[in-house]
């Protein structure tokens, strides 16, 4: 405990001067932990009980306790890859308990031969691994708002997560069905109590789509569509249908609610962008963050996640003074296409108030926008695909501050 | 103004598996034929155009009381001012800055109305109103938002015919359209 202390001060003083005052008695000393036997195993580990603040927040409907979403605590990560347990969740109507071996997958519609298989059957089936972002077409939605919410950043941002994906490719089971030629659509629907419905184009389908069986190498979990989802490179998270239990061939989309009532971008001319699917280029500091203000003048490093769903993000430029200047950050590797690429910048802070913020380009040259031009274009009332670039004031006490700038 | 999006659609996109020779991995053929996944078994697909509604009717007032009954708690009286989504009374045309998106306002096809409800409501037993009962409260949900008169009957043929406001509301941006297309001002603005 004297330990810990005396690392808070000397935190408090800044990093770049040596600790003063400390030990080197206090710090040889064997720990109590080093004094007894350790714990036993366990069959399935948890985190540490240290930690049991690193939760996913939730917000749902107080009278449908299935419909809302659980927001990722994206501010107490690191790395790329998102904890099962920490995956963002959107239900519609709640997390279905279904037993794997009544499911089905079915596939029909416009089809030689109609299919079902079992979730047994397609664990027989060779895998394809997708590392990759899913990201709600909602996240980051109060940024169309005309004040800046008050917030944690995970609470704007976290509808967000990267898992590994591990399923069959899409395009071996609809071969197997026999799509009919000019088949321009599957629609796609969940075993859940929404009977989820939403369409998916057969050339996206016939490409990179997955039917996710394994969620970083675990049987997907029940909040991320156990047994079975859709994963859908780079495109919005309602398409990566979880308990996926039917593949409708069309040759039209279904127009369901979800693809028109929501899901739709309306834009200032009064008509809507429909099928907007690919997740633009996008990034956010995660740290620091509101709730761990800077402690003092000194050096800090400024983390964040950039992400774009037409391939892999080439550059994030940090600015340190209110976009006058951008600096570019350090990409920590793997940079991989479609998927979460956190981003550090070594930053030394006078301890005057500033604003930080973050820019990504992707490999098409997509650069994010500011909010500015953003709204200029897409105007208030989008409500989904909210891309532009995030924020933060820091005051002379090293508070943040959600803010547009 | 530039374009949002201009760069990414100068990328000529590979997919990965086709790059990799993958497109030709086949699998092993385990699914079962469903034979008798005839348009009699398989369950109804309602489409925009109203095909697949099923036989039956309903009209305004009994949809009125189910409304009550089953939706009212979380969508509000007469359809807005509630925990849930504003289903009804818009004031503000989509293209004001003030926006208000409801079924009157929004939607674009009717049918799907009927679609929606039926497959997902209500809250407590999804997928157990009867065909009269999803007629019925259709039929309330459109007099709600000014779009049929009290006394209504809906069936198969009257919703199909139904005008939504907002039927040209949309436009699809995928395909991607082209720079030069109509569409591509609209969707990368």
């Amino acid at each position: 405990m004297q330990r810990r202390r005396f690392l808070k001060s000397g935190l408090a003083l800044g990093t770049l001067t040596p600790l003063a005052g400390t030990s080197a008695a206090m710090e040889y000393a064997r720990p109590p932990w080093m004094n007894e036997p350790g714990a036993g195993f366990s069959n399935y580990g948890q985190p540490s009980e240290h930690e049991k603040a690193v939760i996913r927040w939730i917000s749902a409907n107080p009278a449908v306790a299935g419909n809302g979403v659980a927001w990722c605590p994206l501010h107490a990560l690191a790395g790329m890859v998102t904890p099962n347990g920490l995956h963002f969740e959107r239900h519609h109507h709640g997390v279905p308990p279904i037993d794997p071996v009544q499911h089905r997958l079915m596939v029909d519609g416009q089809v030689a031969r109609p299919l079902s298989f079992s979730v047994e059957d397609l664990r027989r089936y060779p895998l394809r691994s997708h590392l990759g972002f899913i990201e709600c077409g909602g996240n980051s939605s109060a940024g169309w708002h005309r004040e800046p919410v008050q917030t944690s950043v995970s609470y704007i941002h976290g509808l967000i997560s990267c898992s590994e994906w591990c399923g069959v490719p899409l395009r071996i089971l609809l071969q197997e069905a026999g799509v009919v030629p000019d088949a321009g659509w599957v629609i796609a629907e969940g075993a859940d109590a929404f009977a989820m419905q939403v369409s998916l184009p057969m050339d996206k389908a016939m490409d990179d789509t997955l039917v996710a069986l394994y969620q970083n190498g675990e049987a997907v979990r029940p909040e991320n569509g156990y047994p079975l989802r859709l994963v859908v490179p780079g495109w919005e998270g309602v398409l990566h249908v979880k308990w996926l239990r039917r593949l409708r061939v069309a040759s039209e989309p279904a127009m369901a609610r979800n693809e028109t009532a929501r899901y739709s971008d309306l834009m200032p001319s009064g008509k809507a962008r429909q099928f907007s699917f690919s997740m633009d280029a996008k990034s956010v500091i995660t740290s620091p963050h509101s709730a761990a203000p800077v402690q003092g003048p000194g050096h800090w490093q400024i983390s964040g996640l950039a992400w774009s769903g037409r391939g892999r993000i080439t550059r994030v430029d940090v600015s340190v003074d209110g976009g006058r200047s951008w600096r570019t950050a350090e990409l920590m590797e793997p940079v991989l296409a479609k998927c979460l690429t956190r981003f550090q910048y070594d930053w030394v802070w006078d301890g005057k108030p500033t604003i930080l913020q973050s820019r990504a380009v992707d490999e098409s040259g997509y650069v994010q926008p500011t909010r500015e031009t953003l709204l200029s274009a897409r105007g208030h009332n989008a409500e989904f695909h909210y891309n532009a670039i995030v924020s933060w004031a820091v005051d002379a006490e090293g508070a943040v501050e959600h803010v547009y700038a | 103004m530039p374009s949002l999006l201009m760069g990414a659609l100068l990328v000529a996109w590979v997919p990965v598996w086709a790059a990799a020779g993958d497109a030709s991995r086949s699998g092993p053929a385990l699914g079962k034929p469903m034979s008798d996944a005839s348009a009699e078994v398989s369950p109804a697909y309602i489409a925009a155009d109203g095909r697949g509604l099923p036989d039956g009717s309903g009209d305004v007032d009994l949809g009125r009381e189910l409304f009550a009954q089953h939706c009212q708690a979380c969508h509000g009286a007469g359809g807005a001012g509630a925990t849930a989504d504003a289903l009804s009374g818009a004031e503000e045309p989509l293209d004001s800055p003030w926006a208000e998106k409801t079924i009157g306002s929004y939607w674009p096809y009717a049918p799907k109305l009927f679609d929606f409800v039926q497959r997902s409501k209500p809250m407590n037993a999804p997928g157990s109103f009867s065909s009269e009962q999803v007629y019925a409260l259709t039929a309330y949900l459109l007099y709600s938002n000014g779009i049929v008169e009290v006394g209504t009957r809906l069936d198969r043929a009257t919703l199909s015919h139904i005008k939504m406001p907002n039927r040209d509301g949309f436009v699809r941006c995928y395909p991607e359209p082209e720079p030069g297309d109509p569409a591509w001002d609209h969707c990368f603005p």
